[in-house]
């Protein structure tokens, strides 16, 4: 079966590999707080050489991940664009001070403020992203739903992701077949044919799919209760790993990271490091 | 005589959805340890008796019930489906849609973390209980990764780490090759044999699950329990017949050589068949009534060939290797291999929806390699396994329309068309209906008129029968056959050993992407050589006439289906 995998888990021998679902998914969630709450431009930068150190150490290949890593570009330049177009002059609001470098048109300069300000809230989510996708691409799936668990959220909603995970392979291979079944019957999806069109014709594929996939819920919660699923209000997980000192290092340093983000950034009352003044 | 672990008193239940009651008046109790096969035509009630023992009902499809049922000593209705589950241990047909962890090992381990079980523990029980199975190599495995066989063994893992008393399987054969159909039932003995649970089997297909030892069998029709009985005397009776389930074949033969089937002659399975010399003499003298075979030399036209087909998924793998075969026009073939063995990627290629690697495709010799899946649909057509994957329109008419929209017919044409092929079809009296309104058959008709509406010279149909009792078997393969007649190529893909001798002369045997034979039905099941390699199982004809001391057993077997043959054109 061709397979379309964007983003998936990629197996490899690695430190970050090595280190449990919880510990990741902990430290995901305090590196994002932690570049969240700061606009502090020396913490950023800090931040941003950390996650190219752990991107380095994961061995995942920049071109592994490159459809992802491109639409987070495409994002991150519409995100900035939008920002300047109705918001401009708030890096002068911000900085509390004007340099004009450039004047466009209209309200629409380029301030050296408004630049800082973009260059800060890019670092931001530079800073995340690796992260993010590493959470991903170096957990095994079958840990998800146990590192969820572990720190509290319901393992219903845990097992949910995992299940997704399961299917979603049989579901692309079902849309794969039927949609070849449909095309023989004239059913036609390039983009020979008019947008309605296809719109249209899109229903053909979707309405057994979707029949199909009803079915395959019905099976599977039949397959759970029978099995005992929801009976408890605890579970306990095969895949669990225990935590190793590794991984008790690793939750260290990225507390004592967002505590030193926090105190640097909120020590002087402002969130935003201001070199203007 | 001990308790029994399940016991339904004059029980009846009725789905809150349905204006009817599904099941009346069951009386039936299994004791710790036994056997039961419960067999009925689809929609007899037997899968509801099932979900009333596991808990399904009244937990996940809630209805009215009567009169009494006991699982385990307990009365479900006042207990859990949680509960229950330890007690009885529930395999569904369904091989995927039932594999909930992302490994076998989690699979497995499903119902002890639901039950709290400390990690170590679990790994002991999980470690155990898959190497029973025989699956302790594969703990690491994807689903996708395992053989439908496989999948069955992990489902049955999954049940056994809670020790349950009771196992109950819901049809566990509709899925698998008949290899595999058989090794399952060896499993399901053995697992008995060690662990000393009641085994519950519910299926159709009565001739394989007596593979092994079955104690009782409990046949239901229309709701009711109409026959339960120990095996051996449950086959020396006519019930089968009447009640629309095909009985054994070894029996039939017997029977079709004039020997009334009695609980002296053993009749639970072919091996333990005690003829005497007289009744080996009969079976003897029906075979040598046969006349010699008549050889029908037809003119041949070749319609598609196929020359040194190579095809991989991904380039390390390849799924077809040198495959060529040639079609001829008016031919009814079965294409027969285990699951994998590259049967619809065939299917596939010759519609276009792949492309080979290497090879070329004739149609009326001509190259279609550069047709596309529209122009070459025009001449093949393909009809997919279950017909919900097909059907996308509310009502019958826009469904068997639907291919002709794209074409350049007038509303006129297209309407003669359309009505044509309803009556090909017969559905004409049904245009005006909704696709809802038909039955399991009805709607692999209406999928089989939506194809055979562009007029096709060939149509390929992908297990055309899976998952059906006798009746619709028999009403999907009749109707096959009358297209054949009609002088449409019939190339069908299927597990149906019965189906490949029945209906069609010729069979093509697929083995991991190599085409292994070409050559009669009857031959490739008294090959034991091709059997094997193909994942196949010889019919019990074939250990018939063994029995019986006659020297060709494929001339055996075609004379078998020649009398029924026959006789069937004789009763009508």
């Amino acid at each position: 079966m061709a397979k379309v995998a964007i983003l998936s888990y990629i197996n490899r021998k690695s430190l970050v590999h090595e280190l449990t679902g919880t510990t990741k998914l902990i430290f995901f969630i305090l590196w994002s707080v932690a570049s969240m709450v700061t606009y502090d431009t020396r913490i950023l930068i800090g931040m941003l050489f950390i996650s190219v150190l752990v991107f380095k150490a994961s061995r995942i290949r920049v071109r592994d991940i490159s459809v992802v890593l491109g639409l987070a570009a495409v994002f991150l330049v519409l995100n900035n664009f939008f920002v300047y177009l109705f918001a401009p002059e708030y890096g002068v609001e911000i900085y509390e001070s004007r340099d004009v470098l450039l004047q466009i048109a209209g309200p629409y300069t380029i301030t050296a403020q408004q630049l800082f300000y973009h260059f800060n809230m890019t670092i931001k989510v530079i800073c995340v992203v690796p992260v993010a996708l590493l959470f991903i691409a170096c957990t095994d799936p079958s840990e998800f739903a146990a590192s969820l668990a572990m720190i509290g959220v319901s393992y219903r909603v845990g097992y949910s992701v995992s299940l997704a995970l399961r299917y979603i392979p049989d579901v692309q291979r079902e849309y794969q077949n039927i949609s070849q079944a449909q095309q023989a019957r004239g059913i036609d999806l390039s983009s020979k044919d008019k947008l309605f069109t296809r719109l249209k014709n899109s229903v053909a594929i979707l309405l057994p799919l979707i029949m199909s996939s009803l079915n395959r819920i019905e099976t599977v919660s039949n397959a759970m209760e029978l099995r005992g699923f929801g009976k408890e209000k605890k579970r306990t997980w095969y895949v669990q790993r225990r935590l190793k000192r590794n991984d008790w290092l690793v939750i260290g340093f990225v507390v004592i990271v967002l505590v030193v983000d926090l105190v640097v950034t909120f020590w002087d009352g402002s969130r935003f490091f201001n070199p203007f003044l | 005589m001990a308790e029994p672990i399940i016991s339904f008193q004059d029980y009846g239940f009725q789905y809150t959805a349905q204006a009817k009651p599904t099941l009346h008046h069951i009386n039936l109790n299994i004791y710790p340890g036994e056997k039961v096969l419960i067999a009925g035509a689809s929609g007899s009630g037997k899968s509801t008796i099932g979900s009333c023992i596991n808990g399904l009902i009244p937990f996940a499809y809630p209805g009215e019930s009567t009169g009494k049922l006991t699982v385990g000593g307990k009365d479900p209705l006042k207990s859990s489906i949680f509960e229950l589950s330890h007690t009885v241990g529930t395999v569904l047909q369904d091989t995927d849609g039932q594999f909930i962890g992302l490994t076998v090992g989690e699979d497995i381990a499903f119902a002890l973390e639901n039950s709290c079980v400390a990690q170590n523990e679990m790994k002991r029980i999980v470690d155990e209980v898959a190497k029973l199975v025989d699956i302790d190599h594969h703990l690491q495995y994807a689903p996708h990764e395992l053989s439908g066989g496989q999948k069955q063994r992990v489902s049955l893992a999954g049940v056994m780490v809670d020790e349950v008393k009771v196992l109950l399987f819901d049809e566990p054969l509709a899925n698998l090759d008949p290899a595999a159909g058989r090794t399952t039932i060896e499993l399901i003995d053995m697992v008995q044999e060690r662990t000393g649970a009641a085994v519950i089997i519910i299926e159709h297909r009565l001739e394989d699950v007596l593979w092994r030892k079955v104690d009782r069998i409990v046949l239901m029709d229309e709701g009711k329990i109409v026959v339960d009985m120990p095996t051996k005397a449950f086959l020396s009776g006519n019930a089968l017949l009447e009640h629309g389930i095909r009985e054994p074949l070894y029996l039939t033969a017997l029977r079709y050589a004039g020997i009334p089937i009695t609980e002296e002659l053993e009749p639970q399975h072919v091996d333990s068949l005690r003829l005497t010399g007289q009744q080996i003499k009969m079976v003897q003298d029906w075979y040598h009534r046969s006349g010699a075979k008549q050889e029908i030399q037809e003119e041949k036209t070749e319609l598609l060939k196929v020359t040194d087909l190579c095809f991989g998924y991904t380039p390390e793998v390849k799924n077809l290797r040198n495959v060529s075969f040639t079609i001829h026009k008016g031919e009814m073939v079965s294409i027969v291999g285990r699951n994998g063995a590259g049967k619809s990627t065939l299917a596939k290629l010759i519609c276009g929806f792949e492309k080979p690697t290497s090879g070329s495709i004739y149609l009326e010799g001509r190259d279609i390699s550069d047709d596309t899946i529209k122009e070459r649909a025009q001449r093949i057509g393909y009809v997919m396994q279950n017909p919900n994957q097909m059907i996308s329109k509310p009502m019958i008419w826009d469904e068997v329309e639907m291919a002709l929209l794209s074409g350049d017919m007038t509303a006129e044409e297209r309407k003669e068309r359309v009505e044509e092929t309803l009556k090909i079809c017969g559905l004409y009296p049904f245009r005006k209906w909704p696709v809802s309104a038909l039955s399991f058959g009805q709607k692999k008709r209406v999928t089989i008129a939506g194809i055979l509406v562009q007029r096709p010279q060939m149509i390929i149909l992908d297990e055309p029968t899976a998952g059906q009792d006798y009746h619709h078997y028999t009403e999907i393969m009749e109707f096959l056959k009358t297209l054949n007649e009609q002088g449409f190529t019939i190339v069908m893909i299927t597990h149906d050993m019965h189906l490949m001798l029945e209906y069609t002369p010729r069979a093509i045997v697929f083995s991991e992407g190599e085409l292994l034979a070409d050559t009669t039905a009857a031959h490739v099941l008294n090959d034991p050589d091709l059997v094997k390699k193909a994942n196949l199982k010889e019919t019990s004809l074939y250990t018939l006439s063994m029995k019986c001391g006659i020297e060709n057993p494929q001339r055996f077997t075609e004379h078998f289906i020649e009398y029924e043959k026959e006789k069937e054109h004789q009763a009508k």
